[in-house]
């Protein structure tokens, strides 16, 4: 029996166990959408713009390991997704965006809400397709949820013109997929391995660099069988946390621009980095000549133009970290013993020494709220047990530096592309992953503002995401970088015209609170967790609270400046450019 | 340096724009850029002559192959190869300069492909040197258009990696 490519593009979701998708109606996709009408078994988030909708596809991705799926309209529907489409590539998640297109025939001809979206989305999908013909549908759907979630995972979208969508072909479903110029590297070379294994065990002062390819391919086991086995120090990247216990006692944190004191230490002293998936971007090595100056590094990521993009590689190795780590690990226990927690005593000792000499702090107060103390609140109550989305800029790096994640996949944060209102449509796909699991947006008063029509997306779902704003009515980090170096001249930093969050969420249905002193912190967190129901804290905090320690860009990682320099004028002259 | 970089793709629409954004979005030069057929019509070949030191060259490479349309990637200047281009030029002589285009032609072994009555075509074929000489004596000679393919390259057989 014939079915008509909007059934069969049903079929293919079901065959790959697709249950929720994330979309938007229109025009072109009207076909597809009728037949979700009747469809018991798929269920369609409809968010509130198509942004929200390829972030919370996004944020499902994240937080289940499985691929998210948008669906939207042709032209501006498409359009409205890049900026989501752009946030996946960046941080390697598998997000398969659907868009409508106009007729074939029709292609090209400037046609209402016709837009080159395959075109326009080519650099920052991992691949993209244009179905011209529906007998042609099932395959391409196979093919891209295979490349989508296989190698280094990464978005892929699939643009169905309308005639695609209303012709009819058999459906025939693909078990087997080969795509010939398509073949992932997942085993490691073995010298490379048994080079690496060696530098391990030769190493004096090695440390573990742990990125987000370490939670996308499920190795996060084998970097702890590695630190604890060859008593290694890790530090993780923003994309990395999660990966490594932040309680741990062999963990750093996060490194680079906004990185702990003794991250930064211990890698610019290092002897060796074992980096694995992760990719040296300029937030993690600050000024790449001065970075890790006496280190060998060994690299494991899957995708060869990882390495050596960014820094010099002494020992690469492309292939999966999680086979690459065991083998490793094997190698390493083969040599018998090895007296390893007498090799690293000094090591381990002058970190922790480095972690004494400079914790990270803030100030405490009774009068004003610290954004950190909020963060800080919700750890403890939370006991970290909770699915923590962010937005961008100060609220992310005070949650990366505050909230001790110790499971993969529970910071969910836009870390490449760096997306303001990223937090809280993640949350929502994160929550539909997760019925039952708390998730909490920790947002800023700027970047809430830029995907707070979801509201309604959350309180129709009764999804009971929590957001909590920390609100000092800037856009704070640009605000911090304008006081820091460009003479305290905020221009257009200042939000001093915003809306009432509390009146916001009730008029939306769903529930608001708000903290004006550091006492109303903890009942306001407790009651909102107690609610079964979206809720959004606005908590005002004083806006002058800038995140340290911070390297000014462009600078060694190890040249940072911390908080305690706040007053002293000289100092703060340096970091004028 | 200068490396002649051969790409065995997928004979698919879009595929060159995906090689050539690759380039522009990361601002790798592109000095010329040829695309055929190859004996399977669904595979095409491509001749990418680009510029860049060591660790732009890995990068480049590592890139093209990371195009899930790209099959294989090949950096001729690692090996013995062959390299040739063609130029097609119409050139109108002065009629007492004619005998000595043609003797041009004739040294660099073109041929003439078509003749006017003002001008004669020439067709020029061979590496990269012999066509720059070649233009630049036929310079003088009043060109009136010119066409350039930019190259292509083979490995000779049973080389290994220089």
């Amino acid at each position: 029996m014939k079915l008509s490519g909007a059934e069969i593009f049903i079929e293919c979701l079901k065959k790959e166990k697709v249950n929720t998708i994330f979309g938007y109606p229109g025009g072109v996709v009207l076909n597809i959408f009728d037949v979700l009408y009747d469809d018991k078994d798929l269920k369609l988030i409809l968010t509130r713009h198509e942004q929200g909708a390829v972030h919370a596809a996004d944020g499902y991705a994240r937080a289940s390991g499985k691929p998210g799926v948008a669906l939207v309209t042709s032209g501006p529907g498409a359009t409205n997704t890049v900026t989501g489409i752009a946030n996946a590539s960046m941080d390697s998640i598998p997000v398969i965006v659907f868009s409508g297109q106009v007729p074939t025939l029709l292609i090209g001809n400037d046609a209402f809400q016709e837009a080159d979206i395959v075109g326009i989305t080519r650099p920052c999908t991992k691949y993209n397709f244009l179905v011209k013909d529906v007998n042609d549908l099932s395959r391409i759907v196979r093919e891209a949820f295979y490349i989508a979630t296989t190698g280094r995972p990464g978005p892929v979208l699939i643009d169905l013109p309308k005639d695609v969508t209303s012709g009819k072909a058999d459906f025939l479903w693909p078990e087997k997929i080969r795509i010939r110029s398509y073949n992932p590297i997942y085993e490691g070379n073995r010298w490379m391995i048994t080079q690496a294994a060696n530098e391990i065990s030769k190493a004096k002062k090695p440390i573990i660099l742990s990125g987000g390819g370490v939670i996308l391919s499920g190795g996060h086991k084998e970097v702890k069988e590695l630190a604890e086995y060859a008593q290694v120090p890790v530090t993780m990247t923003l994309m990395g946390l999660g990966g490594f216990p932040g309680t741990h006692a062999l963990s750093l944190g996060m490194l680079g621009m906004h990185g702990t004191y003794y991250a930064n230490m211990a890698i610019q002293n290092s002897d060796l980095i074992v980096a694995i998936g992760a990719r040296f971007d300029d937030r993690v090595t600050g000024k790449v000549d001065a970075f890790a100056p006496h280190a060998k590094i060994i690299h494991i990521d899957i995708d060869p133009t990882s390495i050596r993009k960014n820094v010099r590689v002494d020992i690469p190795i492309v292939g999966d970290v999680k086979l690459v780590l065991r083998d490793i690990i094997k190698i390493l226990k083969e040599k018998g013993k090895i007296q390893w927690v007498e090799i690293r005593k000094a090591w381990l000792k002058k970190i922790d020494e480095w972690k004494k000499e400079r914790p990270l702090t803030y100030q405490k107060d009774d009068i004003v709220i610290r954004p950190q103390f909020v963060i800080e609140k919700i750890y403890e109550i939370t006991k970290g047990d909770a699915i923590i989305t962010t937005e961008v800029g100060q609220n992310q790096m005070w949650t990366a530096q505050f909230f001790k994640f110790d499971k993969p996949r529970t910071l969910l944060t836009s870390g490449g592309l760096g997306t303001m209102g990223y937090g809280f449509p993640a949350a929502i796909g994160a929550q539909l992953a997760f019925p039952d699991k708390l998730v909490i947006d920790i947002a800023g008063d700027g970047s809430i503002q830029m995907n707070i029509q979801e509201l309604a997306t959350a309180v129709i779902h009764k999804l009971p995401v929590k957001v909590a704003i920390l609100n000092n009515q800037y856009l704070g980090m640009v605000r911090q970088w304008q006081e820091l170096f460009f003479r305290e001249r905020y221009s257009y930093s200042h939000l001093d015209v915003a809306p009432d969050f509390v009146k916001v969420a009730e008029a939306y249905g769903a529930v608001g609170f708000r903290a004006t002193k550091p006492s109303e912190v903890e009942p306001i967190i407790k009651d909102a967790i107690k609610i079964k129901k979206t809720v959004f804290m606005d908590f005002r905090v004083n806006w002058k609270e800038k995140v340290y320690p911070m390297v000014p860009a462009g600078g060694a990682i190890d040249q940072m400046l911390y908080e305690e320099e706040e007053n002293k004028p000289e100092k703060k002259l340096r970091a004028v450019k | 340096m200068r490396h002649t970089i051969s790409v065995l793709v997928e004979n698919k629409f879009g595929v060159l724009s995906r090689i050539s954004g690759l380039f522009s979005g990361r601002g790798y030069n592109i000095e010329s850029l040829t695309v055929g057929e190859t004996i399977d019509p669904q595979i095409s070949i491509m001749t990418i002559v680009t510029t860049g030191d060591d660790q732009i060259i890995e990068q480049i490479t590592k890139q093209l192959n990371k195009l899930i349309d790209v099959i294989k990637v090949t950096d001729m200047t690692e090996l013995d190869h062959v390299e040739r281009e063609m130029v097609l030029v119409k050139v109108a002589p002065k009629q007492e300069d004619k005998a000595e285009v043609l003797r041009l032609a004739e040294i660099f072994r073109g041929r003439v492909v078509d003749s006017g009555l003002t001008t004669y075509t020439l067709e020029i074929t061979g590496d990269e040197k012999k066509i720059e000489a070649f233009i630049e004596l036929i310079k003088p000679y009043s060109i009136k258009e010119f066409a350039r393919t930019g190259k292509v390259a083979i490995s000779r057989e049973g080389v290994k990696k220089k």
